[in-house]
């Protein structure tokens, strides 16, 4: 198995595990963790496709690289981002969880009066 | 497998495509004045830079929709795949001038409760509400005018994290929950739609949608990439079953803000859909394809109206009818579909989705908006009690019905138009489910609107407490934007020649590279 394909199957199988922790897991921390994870085989899938266009004497294709590092940044951000909700979350309601029992058609809040 | 780039496909900066930069580029400069303005100044910076917005966006429809030819901009002269364009055309330049006008709307209407207030200090909420605003804005010009698929990624993020923000500016943990349900739906569909570009480029090694169309075959690579994109941008666009986020987080919003929120900010990802189906990959689908989105939609429409009736807070059912109208925009896929030639093709279907897609921004922005002020009036927004709204906020309560008349689809409204158009593109393909349908949804539609307006209409003894007033000039807008929901037919109809939406250049560049 060559070194290419290694880790093109490696990049797979990370964005299985993060696609099934994304889906199954309901704690939003986790999801995050999930996504994280899917992000990164796809930045490895990325770069398995940036090697394997290694022609004319060119070592990789470099547009995927160039693209690979806006994706980390846009990916930081986003979990950054999240976190930041996540934690205000925790401290205005006490509690870090999005109950996916509740009832979607209910009010977000009791009436005003 | 992978073609030579066609040289004589590969796109050139047009006249007049520098507009296209001032188009991305005043927006982030607002941004930045926002913030170092700081809350005091940040409202004024706001409301001074729309002007500049509405006419960037004017003068680059004057320029695509007369002719329809469309505006071309390659960044730093360099030319695809290397390089990045930036593309206007038809359906751009629409959704430029629909976000200009929601948002300068919406940004006036904002102006009571997010402006500076003489002698109470600044507030973060307020440079946070208008900076993000700003920021929807030059996010929705780079989602309509992007002709790279990396590009478009980072301009739906953009958009995302623009938009979410804007649902829990109050703080409260319900909203706060809204939010974070609403931006793991998000990321998702991001990471999904990532991976489908990620799979394009290693299949066919560019991320230029020209390019892409001439090289994209039917084949595993194409199927799976399409599949993926088109399951994230669906999260994006909350169409039915990925809507459970919509509706806490539309109505937790304050009242401008789910006017944004509804009327634009899921239609940022639709048009990316219509993109990838019509422009990218229109030979790609088949018919079961096509018919299983439309049932997807068909279900928004009928779950979405069934639960709006059954709301008892106005704001909740005006986002569920939010779901029900997006459905409406999934229709168009199966009546687009030519079996002739197995592909998409843009027209009379496509014509009356796009038009659904504006009609509803503007009616779905009054709505959003006369509710905020009846509720601000009425210091709750229990469907039960609206009784003596009808007397109270005359202008209100006639935006609230002008903007249900066009989700309806009663003539002259652009709802009426666009669900014509779909109807008779179902008649003539013979496709009659799809137009039952729209009949039932109509139905539907009239029925919760009906019923707001029946209760504020009812009287309340002349002992009961009075009811808050609301600036004239606020009920104003709202109506504006109601009365634009409810005359786009007639525009549409009279004078003015519906600019064709089409895929002309790309598609034939697909017919002749198919099989």
């Amino acid at each position: 198995m060559s070194t290419v394909t290694l880790f093109g199957l490696c990049g797979a199988v990370l964005i299985g595990l993060g696609l099934y922790g994304a889906l199954t897991h309901p704690q939003p921390l986790r999801k995050l963790i999930a996504f994280n994870l899917l992000g990164s085989g796809i930045f490895l899938l990325f770069g398995t496709i940036a090697r394997r266009g290694a022609w004319n004497a060119v070592g990789g294709d470099p547009v995927p690289q160039a693209l690979v590092i806006t994706g980390v940044v846009v990916a930081f951000a986003a979990t950054a981002f999240a976190v930041a909700l996540l934690l205000r979350l925790f401290k205005e309601s006490g509690e870090a969880t999005l109950d996916p029992t509740a009832p979607v058609g209910a009010p977000p809040g009791r009436p005003e009066s | 497998m992978i073609a030579e780039p066609d040289i004589a496909n590969v796109a050139m900066t047009t006249p007049g495509g520098a507009w296209l930069i001032a188009a991305l580029v005043w927006p982030v400069i607002a941004v930045l004045l926002t913030i170092v303005g700081g809350g005091r100044y940040a409202a004024r910076i706001a409301i001074a830079s729309m002007p500049v917005g509405l006419a960037v966006s004017v003068a680059i429809a004057a320029r695509v929709l007369p002719e329809g030819d469309a505006l071309v901009y390659l960044v730093g002269g360099w030319a695809p795949p290397l390089g990045i364009a930036l593309r206007a055309d038809a359906l751009s330049a629409v959704m430029m001038l629909t976000t200009a006008v929601v948002i300068s709307g919406a940004g006036l209407f904002a102006y009571a409760d997010f402006g500076p207030k003489p002698g109470e200090p600044e507030t973060r909420t307020s440079l946070v509400f208008w900076t993000l605003l700003i920021a929807v804005w030059g996010a929705m010009n780079l989602v309509v005018t992007g002709h790279d698929l990396f590009n478009l990624y980072v301009a739906l993020e953009l958009l995302t994290f623009a938009a979410v923000p804007l649902v829990c500016l109050d703080g409260r943990a319900a909203t706060l929950a809204a939010a974070l349900r609403y931006l793991m739906f998000a990321l998702l569909g991001s990471v999904l739609y990532l991976l489908g570009a990620v799979l394009l480029y290693g299949a066919y090694g560019t991320l230029d949608i020209t390019l892409l169309a001439a090289r994209v075959q039917p084949e595993p690579a194409a199927w799976v990439a399409a599949a993926l994109m088109t399951a994230g941008l669906l999260a994006k666009t909350a169409l039915f079953p990925l809507h459970l986020w919509l509706p806490p987080a539309h109505a937790g919003a304050p009242p401008a803000a789910s006017a944004i929120l509804s009327a634009l900010v899921v239609k940022g990802s639709f048009v990316l859909i219509i993109r990838l189906w019509f422009e990218v990959m229109p030979a790609l689908w088949s018919v079961a394809a096509t018919q299983l989105i439309a049932a997807l939609g068909a279900a928004a429409i009928l779950y979405g109206s069934v639960l709006a009736l059954r709301q008892q807070r106005l704001k909740l059912l005006i986002a569920y009818s939010t779901v029900a109208q997006i459905g409406y925009l999934f229709l168009m896929f199966p009546l687009a579909f030519d079996p002739a030639t197995a592909q998409l093709q843009g027209g009379v279907a496509l014509t009356g989705g796009v038009l659904q897609t504006v009609s509803h921004a503007f009616a779905k922005a009054g709505m959003f908006m006369a509710a905020g002020l009846i509720a601000s009036s009425l210091g709750h927004d229990r469907v039960a009690d609206l009784a003596g709204v009808g007397r109270a906020l005359p202008m209100s309560l006639i935006a609230f019905g002008l903007a249900g008349v066009s989700l309806v689809g009663l003539p002259p409204s652009g709802g009426f138009v666009a669900k014509w158009l779909l109807l008779s593109a179902a008649v003539s393909t013979g496709q009659w489910w799809w137009a039952t349908v729209l009949v039932v949804g109509g139905l539907l539609t009239g029925g919760y609107v009906m019923l707001v307006l029946i209760r504020a209409m009812g009287t309340v003894a002349e002992s009961a407490a009075p009811l808050k007033p609301v600036a004239r000039s606020r009920e104003a807008i709202a109506l504006a934007m109601s009365l634009c929901a409810a005359l786009l037919g007639l525009l549409a109809l009279g004078p003015v020649e519906l600019p064709t939406f089409g895929t002309s250049g790309v598609a034939t560049a697909v017919a002749e590279v198919g099989p």
